[in-house]
């Protein structure tokens, strides 16, 4: 404190004598613009998320007013009769997202524990940014590469296989002729869903401490023993919290999806058949929209994915903070 | 708590007939007659735990340790006392195999463990490691409750028959049964930073080991944990051969019955950690042979 | 001691003894005494045997398991990255990157150059108003704001993050179009909606770098705050706040979503009309193409896939190494 006063008082001294009572009172006008912008930019950003709430759910009235919660659970989607239920899609955006995660997760896991325990340092350096730049490709080109090269090779290879194995899964159909699919739209959102988990967990897995698995290894334990017991009950939360994420990430994704998934108009126990997911449906219509109703009730569909992306958004955070795991929302 | 260990301490003693009467063979033949090392102990031979010779380690091309050659003696406590980056825990480290995963880790010249080599052709770390515990410098329970952080390793190597059992032995063992037993399921994280290292040694002991590598177990301890785990180890030293890496010259006085003095060498413009002197620790503190020993014990060293 | 009496079925043998005459009652009253059933025998070799084996067995399966899955990762980008490589490289050419598209979307030839331009035009303005009222809003939380205050506006933005891209281009469709004309500049807001909390919090983390000790001697000079951020506490960011700010234009740069509604029913030439009409961008067309059914369609597609991954893969591989010295910098 002494010291800095001594400091202070020449340099204020200088000020002075330069350029006297102007420079100040610039000073003080200088912090204050600079300070009301500050804030100004700041209310931005909150009155942004107030006015896509307040806008989409406005925009959405009209349908909420005339299906009400009923529109959850009807199953028809005709536009020209102004019949609108979000069933089908919803079911979709549910099975797709959590199906993507179910292959997503242990596959990312995995990838993060090879980049942060089992691979040679060189090896690391390589192939950590190379899943990260897996993160980078657009979800249009994906969704382009989806049914441009990955859908003829559904039907053809990979159902019949899936049929004959796990035929006995309703989920596992008959192939299909189209490999516009469930199947192919989980497969897209799996590769969109994997960079954020291997990222996020390999960090996490980087901050466990030698101490705690040098301990564990002093008692004789195998690498996976170590594995299982030390690293990954000890960063358990915050790969729920990066799975949270790709959640938010896979329920919301319209474009591949709506590339991938053949736009089906009914709900089906087999992957191999068509569907639809809500984000994807909106996307789907954005040439034909021109009838009120039926823009109120994309909006409607809007406000759902909208609540179902901050829910899974604030349930990440919450479970990072609660357990005090620093996970890099923004990348 | 003081006469409670030491009732402990003398229900040991005939236990410590049996084990030391067992029939020994094999590792003997190969400990041989006559050592390299200037220093060798002149002890009635007892039989060689570990058998170091020419134990050289560097890291990444930096060397950390040159030529070390010793005999580690079955049932006493052995303590390795030197200045701080004589190599004294990378010479502990070498003997279970921990630096392995250490980058940039190379090594040189042999240990052998009961006459196996430790680093030979197809030897799995995993077992030497099961055979030679170790309680590392800061204690490191496990992010999970109290039981277990004992049961976890007995369960992993399937030494699953009274489990129970196992772990109440090895918390009496290591002197923290009293005052844990009430709280078992609670995680070993809120324990006092004593009563952390007393579970790192319950949790060493619950797999059986032959062998208990102890790095400087109480400097990150307050003085009065710091004798409890000392008076531990007073107990413990029938039932185990211990080697301990600690700073304190008081503490190895005490407790150990052979000392290792290591120190910096200058070999050009490398510098590296080798031994210097190994004795009885009485010898060690009272009549060291070679200077640097004196100077250090003395406390005339840095 | 090499030969190992053949154990009963019950009794392990993982690198013990189990003479079953020593299996004493518990003495309680001597806890160092072993529970014989699995003494060891420090003489056997320290070979894995027994329940080490099989142990060693699930621990190195699981290993090739996780060199597998990073294999799989890596191999599904260089798929993708081939597919658009080898089928945009076929139509790649100057007088593709030069000319507009035919008039007739099912005829071949021509080109993607006013979708070069378009999403040029469109991430341009989108950075131009999302990065200053990023970095005032990271300014805000880092510099003036009080730990509550910047706590709501940090969830703000996560909370933004967290909006599906597809919502924020109905709300620009809301908000600037319905009811009017598509407009590329609605586009343009819509992708800096989804550049804001990219570039505020990357800024942030940046801004929080700075060290504190920098700031202190600054603010003892007795300038004002603003010259202390303009001329110590923003320069000594200002590595992190490009890196963030580039990072998001190629990410905006590849967005479809905010652009649909807003941006999509577009003509065949170049657009500067950004008020009055759509304005051509790549991945929409893209989007477009994958719906039709058409092979010059798709042809010119994969060509414009080529460009706009190319742009995004060079900035991150530019961005990385640029981020990875200006670190060693901040360290070393």
């Amino acid at each position: 404190m002494l010291e800095r006063a001594v400091q202070q008082v020449p340099a204020r001294r200088v000020a002075a004598s330069r350029s006297g009572a102007f420079a100040r009172s610039a000073d003080r006008i200088g912090d204050a613009v600079l300070q009301a912008l500050c804030v100004i930019a700041a209310l931005l950003a909150i009155l942004l998320l107030a006015a896509i709430v307040y806008e989409v759910v406005g925009s959405a009235s009209s349908a909420i007013g005339r299906y009400g919660l009923g529109f959850l659970f009807h199953r028809a989607w005709k536009p020209n009769f102004e019949v609108f239920g979000a069933a089908v899609a919803l079911f979709g955006t549910v099975v797709t997202s959590l199906a993507a995660l179910l292959i997503a997760v242990p596959l990312g896991v995995a990838i993060a524990l090879f980049l942060s325990t089992l691979a040679p340092g060189r090896v690391r350096s390589v192939i950590g940014p190379l899943v990260e730049m897996l993160a980078a490709i657009p979800s249009v080109i994906l969704g382009f590469w989806g049914i441009l090269v990955l859908a003829p090779l559904l039907p053809a290879h990979v159902e019949p296989f899936l049929h004959g194995v796990f035929g006995f899964l309703p989920i596992f159909g008959a192939p299909e002729q189209s490999g516009a699919s469930v199947l192919n739209a989980v497969l897209i959102l799996t590769i969109m869903v994997l960079p954020i988990i291997a990222s996020i967990s390999r960090d996490l897995f980087l901050t466990v401490p030698r101490e705690l698995t040098d301990g564990a290894r002093a008692l004789g334990s195998t690498r996976w023993e170590v594995v299982r017991g030390v690293v990954l009950p000890s960063t358990a939360s915050g790969i729920i919290a990066a799975s949270f994420l790709g959640l938010g990430r896979a329920l919301g994704e319209a474009i591949a999806v709506a590339q991938t998934i053949g736009a089906g108009k009914a709900i089906s126990a087999s992957f191999f058949a068509t569907g639809n997911t809500a984000a994807s449906l909106i996307a789907q219509q954005y040439f034909g929209a021109t009838d009120r109703m039926q823009v109120s009730a994309l909006f409607y569909l809007a406000v759902i994915l909208l609540v179902i992306g901050l829910v899974a958004n604030l349930a990440a955070q919450a479970i990072a903070r609660r357990f005090d795991v620093h996970v890099a929302l923004a990348r | 708590m003081r006469s409670e260990s030491h009732s402990r301490g003398s229900a040991v003693i005939p236990r410590v007939r049996i084990l030391t009467g067992e029939p020994r063979d094999g590792a003997h033949g190969l400990v041989p007659a006559e050592r390299s090392g200037a220093r060798a102990l002149q002890a009635p031979e007892r039989e060689a735990i570990f058998d170091i010779r020419e134990l050289s380690v560097s890291y990444e091309g930096s060397p950390a340790l040159t030529g070390v050659s010793m005999r580690i003696e079955r049932g006493l406590i052995t303590a390795v006392i030197g200045p701080s980056g004589c190599g004294k825990s990378t010479f502990l480290r070498c003997l279970n195999r921990m630096n392995d995963s250490v980058r940039g880790f190379t090594l040189t010249g042999s240990v052998r463990y009961h006459g196996h080599d430790v680093y030979g052709a197809g030897v799995d770390p995993v077992e030497v490691r099961r055979r030679i515990g170790m309680v590392f410098q800061r204690p490191n329970p496990l992010p999970k409750s109290i039981y277990d952080n004992v049961a976890w390793a007995p369960r992993n190597l399937k030494m699953k028959a009274r489990l129970e059992e196992r772990v109440e032995r090895s918390l009496r063992a290591a002197a923290l049964w009293e005052e844990v037993k009430d709280r078992l399921g609670k995680s070993a994280l809120g324990l006092s930073g004593g009563q952390q290292q007393r579970l790192c040694i319950a949790r060493a002991m619950a797999i059986e080991p032959d062998v208990l590598l102890l790095d400087e177990p109480a400097s990150a301890l307050d003085p009065v944990a710091s004798a409890s785990i000392e008076e531990l180890l007073h107990t413990l030293k029938h039932r185990y051969t211990i080697v301990i890496v600690t700073h304190n010259m008081q503490q190895a006085a005490r407790i150990a019955d052979r000392t290792a003095f290591f120190s910096l060498a200058s070999s050009g413009e490398l510098r590296a950690g080798t031994l210097v002197e190994y004795n009885d620790t009485e010898e060690i503190f009272t009549r060291p042979r070679d200077p640097r020993t004196g100077d250090y014990v003395t406390g005339r060293f840095g | 001691m090499s030969s190992t009496p053949p154990a009963p079925a019950d009794v392990p043998v993982d690198g013990v003894l189990a003479p079953p005459e020593e299996q004493a009652p518990l003495e309680r009253e001597d806890p160092l005494a072993p529970l014989t059933e699995y003494r060891l025998d420090p003489a056997r070799p320290l070979r894995a045997s027994g329940h080490l084996r099989r142990r060693q067995l699930v621990s190195r399966t699981m290993d090739a398991l996780q060199s597998a899955s990073a294999l799989i990762a890596v191999s599904v980008l260089a798929f993708v990255v081939y597919s658009v490589v080898s089928h945009g490289a076929s139509i790649l050419s100057i007088s593709f990157l030069t000319k507009g598209p035919p008039l007739i979307e099912t005829e071949p030839g021509g080109g993607i150059a006013p979708m070069i331009v378009g999403t040029a035009t469109l991430v341009a303005i989108a950075a131009a108003i999302s990065a200053p009222i990023g970095i005032l809003a990271a300014l805000y939380m880092t510099e003036f704001a009080g730990r509550r205050s910047a706590r709501l506006v940090r969830l703000a933005l996560d909370l933004l993050y967290g909006v599906p891209t597809i919502v924020t281009g109905l709300f620009i469709f809301a908000l600037l179009v319905a009811g009017k004309s598509q407009m590329g500049f609605a586009g343009a807001v819509g992708l800096a909606i989804i550049m804001l909390p990219l570039i505020a919090r990357a800024t942030q983390e940046a801004l929080v770098l700075v060290p504190r000790d920098l700031r202190q001697a600054v603010e003892a000079l007795g300038v004002g705050r603003w010259r202390a951020v303009r001329g110590v506490v923003l320069p000594s960011a200002l590595g992190g706040i490009l890196t963030a700010t580039v990072l998001s234009i190629a990410r905006a740069a590849g967005e479809t979503a905010p652009l649909l509604f807003a941006s999509s029913v577009f003509s065949n030439g170049v657009s500067m009309n950004i008020f009055g009409e759509a304005t051509p961008n790549l991945t929409v067309y893209i989007y477009k193409a994958s719906e039709g059914a058409n092979r010059f369609g798709w042809a010119r597609a994969w060509g414009a896939a080529l460009a706009l991954l190319g742009f995004i893969l060079v900035v991150n591989i530019a961005i990385r190494a640029f981020d990875a010295r200006r670190r060693a910098r901040l360290l070393g």
